[in-house]
């Protein structure tokens, strides 16, 4: 147990010292995983919409297959996304393989059905309070779809959040597709993969404590905003 | 409209790393990063020709799968057979020798199957087997894993008999493999660059090494330009010869860790 003592005092001297190498790694790690969550939502959010306020045949395999998308293994998601993106593969030729593009793409697959199982589950309790009185106004899809989710809007923010934290937290897609390659697509899950093979415990548990402490801080920030929007409201 | 943001978006974030047009992109295995060769060596290089160099460090197997993509300018790996096969096949340019140093096996303080001293590799591995000491194998079709196999094929053991028994097959890294087997208290083979490196050492030495049948020999390849019409063959060359070179040679030469050196350049006049 003497290495968590050491880990955290590794933690602390990284977060203090400001080290350039890790400011890098941190800064492409939030880069990567903030943007997968973006695109993730833009593509999410519609689909949970969309399944949640309509009734079609089928729906309740989609609902199905919805859910269980959120266990796709990274290491999978990695792997397809690295036989498309490789130079032998349909997409080889827009050189994206190894570049944090490819990385934001595996994430965003990743946590694309996360977003829209969990928003769809929130829009669709919503729904069913406010179906009566959308049907009185009149709404179409379009206008009911974009009521529901300003409406959720908190509640999504959640939803976001745990797409986040699943991207920011993965080794297994942004290995095979990066590549760790250094000062290019090291990200801090696999630099703590790195020095974990290299022996370097406390080291590797201290990256861990600095990673805890980013989405520690991205989850406080959005804490504090959504505050700041609920008081302004009432104001 | 949203796949549009979406593209553009992606594009965005790509481009910075397209621009870069004379890096290269080395498929690599793992000791040579791990053990900070490669942290060693790039500076210099960048220093002498100003081409950045990118490294994938992965399993010697899943290098010359990737490069066999054309995911990669140049290989630098350690399974001479395979390598030659990778060049046969068109892939690779041309393979030279590069430099080499020598797999140990390490194992506890404790010794169970008191192998400790052993320089004959044979006789140490059926040692391990009969007392049916714990061994922890590689088991990812890398270069470590190759020669580990080889070497069991010249006893009369099958360790794949007594496979998740006292044979334990990691399927990861040199690393991993180190750190699960000295978790669990089993016999390791690896490099001895990774393990001089390596700092999770515990009570864990070198018990068996000497045995020329050891001899842990790095290729280099430049990836060929006839297959893989993407490569950077100018780069790729240009990295090539200069670790063929004298300047580079030396510089191999001149990288230690803790006083000792860890690669011996042998790249042929």
């Amino acid at each position: 147990m003497q290495d968590m003592g050491e880990a955290l005092a590794v933690a602390m001297t990284l977060v203090l010292s400001g080290d350039g190498d890790l400011v890098e790694i941190v800064g492409l790690s939030l880069r990567v995983s903030l943007t997968a969550t973006v695109a993730a939502c833009a593509i999410g959010l519609p689909i949970g919409a969309l399944v949640a306020t309509n009734r079609f045949p089928g729906r309740g395999a989609v609902l199905v297959v919805m859910n269980a998308l959120m266990g796709l293994p990274p290491v999978v998601v990695g792997l397809i996304v690295y036989l498309h993106l490789s130079r032998a593969g349909p997409l080889g030729f827009l050189g994206l393989l190894y570049t944090p593009a490819a990385m934001i793409i595996a994430q965003t697959i990743l946590i694309a059905p996360i977003v829209a199982a969990l928003s769809r589950q929130v829009i669709e309790d919503m729904h069913a309070e406010y179906a009566d009185h959308f049907r009185s106004l009149c709404l179409n899809t379009r206008q009911t779809v974009q009521a529901l989710l300003w409406d959720a809007r908190y509640a999504l923010l959640t939803v976001a959040l745990a797409g986040f934290g699943r991207a920011v937290a993965e080794v297994g897609a942004v290995m095979i597709v990066g590549g760790n390659i250094d000062h290019m697509t090291r990200v801090m899950t696999t630099a703590i993969a790195l020095e974990t093979s290299k022996g370097d415990l406390p080291l590797a548990l201290g990256l861990g404590i600095v990673l805890m402490i980013l989405a520690l801080g991205v989850n406080a920030l959005v804490h504090s905003l959504r505050l700041t929007a609920v008081r302004q409201a009432y104001a | 409209m949203k796949p549009l943001h979406l593209a553009a978006l992606l594009c965005a974030v790509s481009l910075p790393s397209a621009a870069l047009a004379d890096d290269i992109l080395v498929q690599s295995t793992t000791s040579t990063a791990n053990s900070g060769l490669y942290d060693h060596l790039l500076p210099i290089f960048a220093k002498a020709t100003g081409i950045q160099v990118n490294v994938v460090a992965v399993g010697t197997g899943q290098a010359i799968r990737n490069a066999r993509n054309c995911d990669g300018d140049v290989l630098l790996v350690h399974a001479k057979p395979a390598e030659e096969k990778f060049v046969a096949d068109g892939f690779g340019a041309s393979r030279t020798d590069l430099m080499y140093n020598d797999f140990v096996i390490v194992g506890p303080a404790a010794d169970p199957a008191a192998v400790a001293g052993m320089d004959d590799v044979q006789p140490a591995l059926e040692k391990i087997a009969a007392a049916q000491a714990l061994f922890a194998s590689r088991g990812d079709d890398s270069g470590t894993h190759k020669k580990e196999v080889s070497l069991w094929g010249a006893t009369s053991v099958d360790p794949a008999n007594a496979s998740g028994d006292w044979y334990r097959e990691t399927g990861s890294g040199m690393g991993a493999t180190l750190n699960a087997g000295i978790g669990m208290g089993a016999y390791v083979m690896t490099d001895r660059a990774t393990w001089i490196s390596f700092k999770n050492k515990q009570d864990y030495k070198i018990l068996v090494e000497g045995d020329a049948d050891l001899f842990n020999q790095y290729g280099v390849i430049p990836v060929s330009a006839e297959k893989c019409p993407s490569v950077n063959i100018e780069g790729a060359q240009a990295f090539a010869d200069w670790l063929l070179s004298d300047d580079g040679q030396a510089a191999i030469a001149d990288y230690e860790v803790d006083g000792q050196q860890l690669f011996f350049p042998n790249a042929p006049d």
